[in-house]
């Protein structure tokens, strides 16, 4: 078990929506009109449903199969000049690419975004070592210089408002704090980054997908920010979680189709830039990491987890996600995606995260691999009671409630003194804030004066109904 | 939802189905006893044979839906003795049939459990998909209304088209509505966005609950909706509260009310 405290989610999902009036309607209405686009897109392709069929298929395929198809994958990209690496876990991966860049005296890497460098807190890692990181992503960017992780996979920033990015340009790179027009922000920072490019001794990507029939691996990016990287220092280094591979070249017409679709609403993402083997003159290492991957795939009721193509849609469709901010869960993957695969690192810090949903649904029906999400986080919320991870509260009026419950002679009992104690409870009682949650932000229903029950023994005893009372 | 398709399709023509038992969830029983006359009028109406087993508490969801499966086993087991002889249950509750369906599965599966399983439906879909009803002349509302499916309604049980999924639109509740007299339904922004109930989540979460609750009421008043109606009085409890609380001017009804054509009764504002 973790040392580490659980993460309250729910606290810090309020704070998120308290700081005030701005952050988080702006959140919401961006996340709900990407959700729009998306529906417009996916509305625009009479075959959208079997696109989603079809990619769950090749990715169930691929995980039952991962084993032969990691061994071709590694046999052609070596055919084709790249040296693949093998990572077991955080430790190995973070140690292979510190080998990698210190062999050769790199002291400057630049890096577009990658969600498993973040799984594995890479860049700490490598700067206690001296050597200076710069993210390449414009979202990315901002969070690493505001010192934070990113909130979404693909929109890192997109908690922070324009005036705020103002503000941190300001401190960090000297521009004009009250100028918060984005196309100046944007370009302040290309001015930035440019020299950094120019003097990095290594470029690092991940990959959205890795063909094992070829040994390629596809980039996908906004911004062209991964391909300089790759392209103007000697050194690319990929890493690439063993759950990316897709077999054949011609399955990724179907996932390219699905992605940007699906995360921002958009046909496809500016750049998919396939990479087969090292350029000319240079050098390509590719890791290949577990950390967790095929444990997950032993876990019956999680392994369809592993289908993620990290879109980010479930975030964006998520209601809860939305309100209350990607920060709020205190982990690597935020949203319903989060949920499901936090724990699967550690079950004691991630406890509380099944409970931050409501269980609507809608992630299910978005996911572009169709991941049973929201049957997942009620299946981790199984996992966590069982494990006595529900609060004592709960714990307690759910051992009561199911004794009750289960006994309809107690339950009726019980009403006819409950029900009128709640027609005399004192306001400051049915309002407290810690022993009534409810009335906190609500009014609270009125008991009915007759309950159903009671009604239908008044007007329908002797209509032939047989059954009494047990 | 393939199941869902599965259980409608194994019902028999629903001359089999006359003996009918009347699933009241708890919340409907000491609060909304409204909802359950209704219900129970209207079955009737129909020319159904409706029985209401007196020892009937609550159908262990919130518990389940805690991932308190041991808990909720007790009221799993006492639901499925109080309803297992009728040919079908009806519920005026979407999420309360949806638990009874999809997730009285961590208790063995013996014959009364998987018959009770297969046999319960939302009132919608009851009367939508087996009794096929097509006009409720008894029944008129002149009124604005502003449709409220709930998550479990739509995704759980599918009464309508889930707005992420591409295939033909349809919405059940709203087909009934729509033979009722002077109702006229309203557009919404985002109707089928969750209102942030969620069982124990209002309570568990409360903050994320009531912005995602204040918004969802907020978007019938924009459209003008005098009502909100929902197959599903749980959501419409937890949005009453954040609107009587925040003093939006909006009234609540059920789906089985505006379908019997009542009752309809009076309410006063919350205890004080």
């Amino acid at each position: 078990m973790s040392t580490n405290k659980p993460v309250d989610v729910v606290t810090r999902a309020e704070a998120f929506i308290r700081q005030d009036d701005i952050h988080e309607p702006m959140h919401d209405r961006f996340l709900w009109a990407t959700m729009q686009r998306r529906d417009a897109e996916a509305a625009a392709l009479p075959e959208w449903e079997k696109l989603r069929d079809l990619a769950s298929q090749i990715k169930e395929h691929t995980l039952t199969h991962l084993d032969e198809y990691l061994t071709q994958f590694e046999a052609n990209a070596t055919k084709r000049g790249a040296k693949v690496h093998w990572a077991r876990d955080v430790a190995e991966h973070n140690d292979i690419v510190y080998g990698i860049l210190h062999e050769r005296g790199v002291t400057e890497l630049i890096k577009s975004k990658s969600m498993l460098q973040e799984e594995c807190v890479m860049t700490p890692y490598l700067e206690t070592r001296g050597i200076t990181v710069t993210e390449s992503d414009l979202g990315e960017r901002i969070q690493q210089l505001d010192g934070q992780p990113p909130s979404h996979i693909v929109f890192p920033a997109i908690h922070k408002t324009r005036q705020e990015v103002a503000r941190l340009f300001a401190r960090t790179i000297g521009t004009d704090p009250n100028n918060d027009d984005p196309h100046v922000l944007t370009e302040a920072m290309r001015n930035n980054a440019r020299p950094r490019f120019l003097a990095a001794g290594a470029g690092m990507t991940g990959a959205n997908f890795a063909v094992a029939e070829t040994g390629t691996f596809v980039v996908c990016t906004n911004e062209g920010n991964a391909d300089i990287g790759a392209s103007v220092p000697p050194l690319h280094i990929a890493n690439i979680g063993i759950e990316k591979l897709l077999p054949r070249v011609e399955d990724l017409g179907v996932f390219l189709r699905l992605l940007a679709r699906s995360g921002e609403g958009a046909p496809l993402t500016q750049y998919s830039s396939h990479f087969t083997g090292p350029r000319k003159g240079g050098e390509l290492h590719i890791v290949l990491v577990d950390n967790g991957r095929s444990r997950r795939l032993g876990m019956p009721d999680f392994w369809h987890s592993l289908k993620c193509i990290r879109c980010g849609a479930c975030m964006n469709t998520c209601p809860v996600y939305r309100r209350g901010g990607g920060l709020a869960y205190g982990a690597t993957y935020a949203g319903p995606i989060g949920v499901i695969l936090d724990p699967t690192f550690d079950e004691h810090k991630y406890s509380e995260l099944p409970f931050h949903s409501t269980l609507c649904g809608s992630c299910s029906a978005v996911c572009p691999v169709k991941i049973d999400i929201s049957e997942q986080i009620l299946k981790w919320r199984r996992v966590m009671a069982s494990k006595g991870y529900l609060p004592l509260a709960k714990r307690l009026s759910f051992a009561i409630a199911g004794h009750v419950f289960g006994h309809p002679g107690e339950y009726h009992a019980l009403q006819k003194t409950a029900a009128p104690a709640l027609h005399h409870a004192p306001h400051f009682l049915l309002y407290n804030q810690t022993l009534n949650p409810w009335g906190r932000e609500r009014d609270i229903p009125q008991l009915a004066k007759q309950t159903f029950r009671e009604w239908y023994l008044a007007h329908r005893r002797n209509n032939g109904n047989q059954h009494t009372e047990s | 939802m393939a199941t869902e398709t599965a259980a409608i399709h194994r019902m028999t023509e629903p001359g089999s189905m006359r003996r009918i038992g009347l699933f009241i969830p708890c919340y409907v029983d000491m609060l909304f006893p409204e909802v359950g006359i209704a219900t129970l009028e209207l079955l009737e109406r129909l020319g159904f044979e409706v029985g209401y087993p007196l020892g009937q508490t609550c159908c262990g969801q919130p518990m389940s839906n805690s991932g308190d499966e041991r808990n909720a086993a007790q009221a799993e087991h006492l639901f499925v003795e109080n309803f297992k002889d009728f040919d079908c249950i009806v519920g005026p509750a979407g999420s309360c049939v949806k638990q009874v369906r999809q997730h009285f599965d961590t208790i063995e599966q013996t014959d009364a459990v998987q018959h009770v399983r297969q046999h319960t439906y939302e009132l919608v879909e009851f009367l939508h998909d087996i009794a096929k009803v097509h006009d409720f002349p008894w029944a008129e509302f002149h009124h604005s209304v502003g449709l409220h499916n709930s998550c479990s309604s739509i995704r759980g049980l599918g009464l309508a088209k889930p707005s992420e999924i591409m295939e033909t639109p349809f919405n059940k509740t709203a087909d009934l509505l729509e033979k009722v007299k002077g109702l006229v339904l309203v557009p919404l922004d985002r109707p089928d966005d969750c209102c942030g109930f969620g069982g124990t989540f209002c309570v568990t979460d409360p903050a994320v609950s009531a912005r995602m609750g204040i918004e969802k009421v907020r978007d019938h008043l924009r459209h003008g909706a005098e009502y909100i109606a929902s197959p599903d009085m749980s959501c419409l409890m937890h949005q009453q509260g954040i609107a009587r609380r925040a003093g939006l001017d909006i009234k609540f009804v059920h789906v089985a009310q505006i379908l019997n054509g009542g009752p309809f009764p009076e309410r006063g504002d919350a205890i004080q």
